[in-house]
Formats: structure tokens, C-alpha cells, sequence
């Protein structure tokens, strides 16, 4: 079974219908080992086919697709997709096994036997968050939430080095949706796969990726960057608009008050722990009417303080 | 047709107890004399006849329901074919079937497979068209080959609908199958006729048509015992 993470390297991979337009045009982009490039855009942005490109759902027309070097051309197409953890937004658990089999399938395919699966199961069951009694349980009886954790388990199982992820928490509601891409960042620290995430979400996209590409209509890439340069120095006006006129705001969620020099001096003002983003410091000032932000340890004992103008530099 | 050619002695009411003599509803005293050489062999071939009906009409309607599934443009005239054998009447049927194939089994078993494949057919297509599309989907991404991804994701998934198929088919088949007596001298309408030839004898016709909605009773029940063990999941 495969294992750690590899890097991915679309090299000019288009993707054409018939003689119509491409939907993925020339897409050229490096997806370093252990990082996730969160793939955003507009409908029509062709994000969905060129991660589908990847484990060959879609046949590419022209230009390659690499995995740690090796085409994807040249290999078997199941043992490629084998090799490939896949969630989708419906998750596709079958309904007719447990959650145990479910999480078991690729494993399964590797010819691993039921004991090696109840381990690895019960191992990914905790990784994922969900008690060890839910291995005996059917999806009928998940809530949406609950599957796609089991759906990130299962694309899990096998240690994939390359994660594909096709909008897989569109259809979940916002509060479940948060935590969720809470816990997969935590995750990923814990794993370190290469991920495709896919999403139409630009918050999403900003909160998730160490690195976005942006595409546009017609599958062409419009922007290839870390958030903080996306939001920062957007490439053109298609991107500038894409990600929103408060991309200053969603900038500033990207940092904490950690991340900033403080001042020694503490006195009066609103008081925030310093894992407060940027954002809601700033929030908290304008709230509170104030221009001074007293900065608290875990223990809620200040350490000192940053005025408006330092959130802002 | 001579139903009557070659079956066991008829029972003589003349030297039969009173109650076969006014022909009562339910006699007991013929039903333990005629328990082993009439009805008990009576059921016997009608299990034969229905299993062996329902088992050939599964296979054909299974491989022709892959052929209609996987390939779309097959699944109107197939599904045509099967609507019309099952429109004939069975009588008509064996009227056809009989020049043909004589007075056999075989023109029986013929009549009978035709009408389980209409139901068999259609539920076996209607459960693997009812497979979710994002389990197809996962199956496919996570490197499932095509005849892995039938055994182990459309055919159990399928079960419950085809299951439903076959308690229909076995119950209607179980029924059909008392009019086999026209052509073969075998099935519980064989005492039916006789019976019926007989000033129709009361306690013979309810007995054997009686052994007939029991079996049919009996058979739907073990198939639904089968399903619930099958498809543990559905009940989740």
C-alpha cells in the first residue's frame, strides 16, 4: 500500500469536448508534497474536471498530469485510483455495508484481511473524530456530517499519498461546516498528504489552502498563489473581483495577534487571546470604540497590547 | 385434453364413509386415507414445477436484465417482449404450446417462465438503475474494475427490489401452476380437476386449493426471512 505524500505536477493537462472549447485549457501548476491547493473559481472554471483529470474519471486530451514523477498515463488506471484518496460532496458511502467496511474498501481491494481492517478502522474512526461504536453502524444512520467523516476516513485508509476533494463539504450547513474544515486542518497536520480540494467557496479556498488557483471561464488558470498573495496582490481585475471587495477583511483573518510585535505597556481597552484573528480584533475595536487592544495569554493574564494602526500596517 | 389419463385410482364414494357419501366440506377420514397418495405428491410436483419455473426464469431474466441495464438501448424491446408473453392467457398458452411440445413438462415449465419474466425482468433493472449514483461514483475513483463494482456495489444494492420481484413471481407462479393439470397429470390442480369431475367432491377441492395458498403463504415468507437476512442494512 502506498504511504507519506507526493507531489503533483499538471503540466499543460487540457481537457477538450468534441471540438468545443476546452474546459481545462494549458493548466500548468506544481502542487508541492504534504500541501493543500485548494482549487476555486466560477462555474464553467472547469475546477471539478481537471481534479477529475487526476485519477483519470476524465481522460486528458493533451499535456500530462505527474505524481512524484511518474505520468499518470503510464500506470494501470485502477491501480492509480487505488493509490488516490477520493471524496466527493455526496460522499458515496454504499449503503449496504458498515462503517468499518466502508472505511475498509480500498484496503479491501489491496487484499488486507478483517482484522488489519477493524484496527485501521477503529485508528481512522478516532483521527476523524467519531466514537469507536460507529464502526457497527450503517450511513443510513449518520447524519450528513458524520458521513463525510466517515467519506475522509475512508479515502484515508489505504495512507494515500494524493487526496482528491471535490467540494466535499458544499452540502453540509455552515456551523457542521466549520468545524469540519476545522478538524481536517488539524488533521492534515497530523497526516501531511498532498490535497485537490475543490470548492466554489472563496472563503473556503482562503481558510483551507496553503496555496489557490484560481480558474476561470473555459478552464483557463487565472491566479496560482498563497492566500496572502492572492488577497494581497490579486493578478488581474477577474481575480480582484472573484475573492471580493473586503479582501482587505479576509486578509486579515488570515492572521492572528500572535503573529504581531506587541506593545509592552497593558492598561484599559478591550481584551482578546492572542489566537484572535485579525479580523475580529479589528471587529473588537470598532465595537468597543476603542483604538487599543489589550493582547491575554491562554490564562487570560495580558501580555500586552496593539493598537488599530498595528492591525492595519 | 384428458386430464384424467393416467392418475391414480378415483376414490369410490360408494364404499367411502358418510361424509364422502354427501359430499361434506371437510372430510377427514378421506383427507388421512388420501393424504399419501394424492395430496401429499400432489404438492411435491407443485413445488417442483414452481421452483424450477421461478429458477429458470431468474437466470433468464438476470442475464437479460445486465444486457438491458448496461445497455440502455436494449431495455424497451425486451421489456416489450416480456409485456406481451405475460399478456397471454395461460390456457391460450398451452393451446400453443401443446402441438409444439406435446403434453410435457416442458410445455408447462415454458408457460410458467414466460410470466415470471416480465416481474423478474423489470424489478432486477429497477434495482440496478435504483443504485445511487455518488456510490457509483466512489466505486469508480477508488479503483474499482467494472466486475467488481457489480458484485460488490449494484448486486447487493439491487437485492431488496429484486427480492420484491421474486415474491411476486413465486406467488403468482405458485398459482398459475394449478392450471399445469390441463396439460400434465401432475400440481395440486390435479385433485382440483378430479374433484370438479367428481360431483365436485368439497373436501378435495378445499384441501388441495387450501395446500396451494399455504404453499404460496409459506414460500412469500421464507423470502422475506431471505431479504431480512440479506439486506441487514436496509433496516438500519
Amino acid at each position: 500500500m502506498p504511504g507519506d505524500a507526493a507531489e503533483l505536477v499538471f503540466d499543460e493537462a487540457t481537457k477538450r469536448y468534441g471540438d468545443g472549447p476546452p474546459a481545462v485549457d494549458r493548466l500548468s501548476l506544481t502542487v508541492p508534497a504534504g500541501e493543500i491547493c485548494v482549487l476555486v473559481g466560477p462555474s464553467g472554471g472547469g475546477k471539478t474536471t481537471a481534479l477529475k483529470l487526476v485519477n483519470r474519471l476524465i481522460p486528458l486530451t493533451s499535456g500530462d498530469i505527474r505524481i512524484d514523477g511518474r505520468s499518470i498515463q503510464e500506470q494501470n488506471v485502477t491501480e492509480l485510483r487505488r493509490g488516490i484518496g477520493y471524496v466527493i460532496q455526496n460522499v458515496g458511502l454504499f449503503p449496504h455495508q458498515t462503517v468499518e467496511a466502508n472505511i475498509g474498501t480500498v484496503p479491501r481491494l489491496y487484499g488486507r484481511d478483517r482484522r488489519w481492517i477493524h484496527t485501521r478502522a477503529l485508528e481512522l474512526l478516532e483521527l476523524v473524530g467519531l466514537d469507536a461504536s460507529y464502526a457497527k453502524r450503517y450511513p443510513s444512520s449518520l447524519s450528513g456530517g458524520e458521513r463525510q467523516r466517515v467519506g475522509l476516513a475512508r479515502a484515508l485508509a489505504a495512507d494515500p499519498p494524493l487526496m482528491l476533494m471535490d467540494e466535499p463539504f458544499g452540502a453540509i450547513d455552515p456551523i457542521v461546516r466549520a468545524r469540519l474544515q476545522d478538524e481536517f486542518l488539524r488533521l492534515q497536520q497530523e497526516v501531511r498528504k498532498t490535497v485537490v480540494f475543490v470548492t466554489h467557496d472563496v472563503d473556503e479556498a482562503i481558510k483551507l489552502g496553503d496555496r489557490i488557483a484560481i480558474l476561470r471561464q473555459g478552464g483557463r488558470l487565472a491566479q496560482y498563489d498563497t492566500p496572502e498573495t492572492i488577497l494581497g496582490e490579486p493578478a488581474d481585475e477577474f481575480v480582484a473581483e472573484f475573492v471580493g471587495a473586503d479582501r482587505a477583511l479576509k486578509a486579515l483573518a488570515l492572521r492572528t495577534l500572535a503573529d504581531l510585535r506587541l506593545d509592552d505597556t497593558t492598561g484599559e481597552g478591550p481584551r482578546a487571546p492572542s489566537e484572535t484573528t485579525l479580523r475580529d480584533a479589528l471587529a473588537l475595536l470598532i465595537a468597543e470604540h476603542a483604538d487599543r487592544l489589550v493582547v491575554t495569554d491562554g490564562d487570560g493574564a495580558p501580555v500586552g497590547s496593539v493598537t488599530r494602526d498595528d492591525l492595519l500596517a | 385434453m384428458n386430464v384424467l389419463a393416467g392418475g391414480p385410482v378415483i376414490p369410490n364414494f360408494g364404499s367411502g364413509s358418510s361424509c364422502e357419501q354427501t359430499n361434506g366440506w371437510w372430510c377427514t377420514d378421506w383427507l388421512s386415507a388420501h393424504w399419501g397418495d394424492t395430496l401429499q405428491p400432489a404438492l411435491v410436483q407443485h413445488v417442483e414445477l414452481s421452483l424450477i419455473a421461478v429458477g429458470i426464469g431468474f437466470a433468464f431474466s438476470l442475464v437479460l436484465a445486465l444486457a438491458g441495464y448496461r445497455f440502455r438501448l436494449l431495455d424497451p424491446p425486451i421489456g416489450v417482449v416480456a409485456d406481451f408473453l405475460y399478456t397471454i392467457p395461460s390456457l391460450a398458452l398451452f393451446q400453443l404450446l401443446v402441438p409444439l411440445t406435446g403434453l410435457t413438462v416442458t410445455t408447462v415449465e415454458i408457460a410458467l417462465v414466460s410470466y415470471t419474466l416480465l416481474i423478474l425482468y423489470r424489478n432486477i433493472v429497477a434495482g440496478l438503475s435504483g443504485v445511487p449514483a455518488d456510490a457509483l461514483e466512489a466505486a469508480r475513483g477508488m479503483g474499482f474494475t467494472r466486475l467488481q463494482t457489480f458484485v460488490r456495489v449494484e448486486l447487493p444494492l439491487a437485492v431488496p427490489a429484486i427480492v420484491a420481484g421474486l415474491r411476486i413471481a413465486v406467488v403468482s407462479t405458485i398459482s398459475i401452476a394449478t392450471v399445469a393439470a390441463f396439460v400434465i397429470p401432475q400440481g395440486l390442480g390435479r385433485p382440483i380437476f378430479i374433484a370438479l369431475n367428481q360431483d365436485l367432491f368439497k373436501t378435495e377441492i378445499l384441501a388441495a386449493g387450501g395446500l396451494a395458498i399455504a404453499l404460496a403463504l409459506v414460500a412469500d415468507g421464507l423470502l422475506v426471512l431471505a431479504q431480512r437476512a440479506l439486506t441487514p442494512w436496509s433496516r438500519a
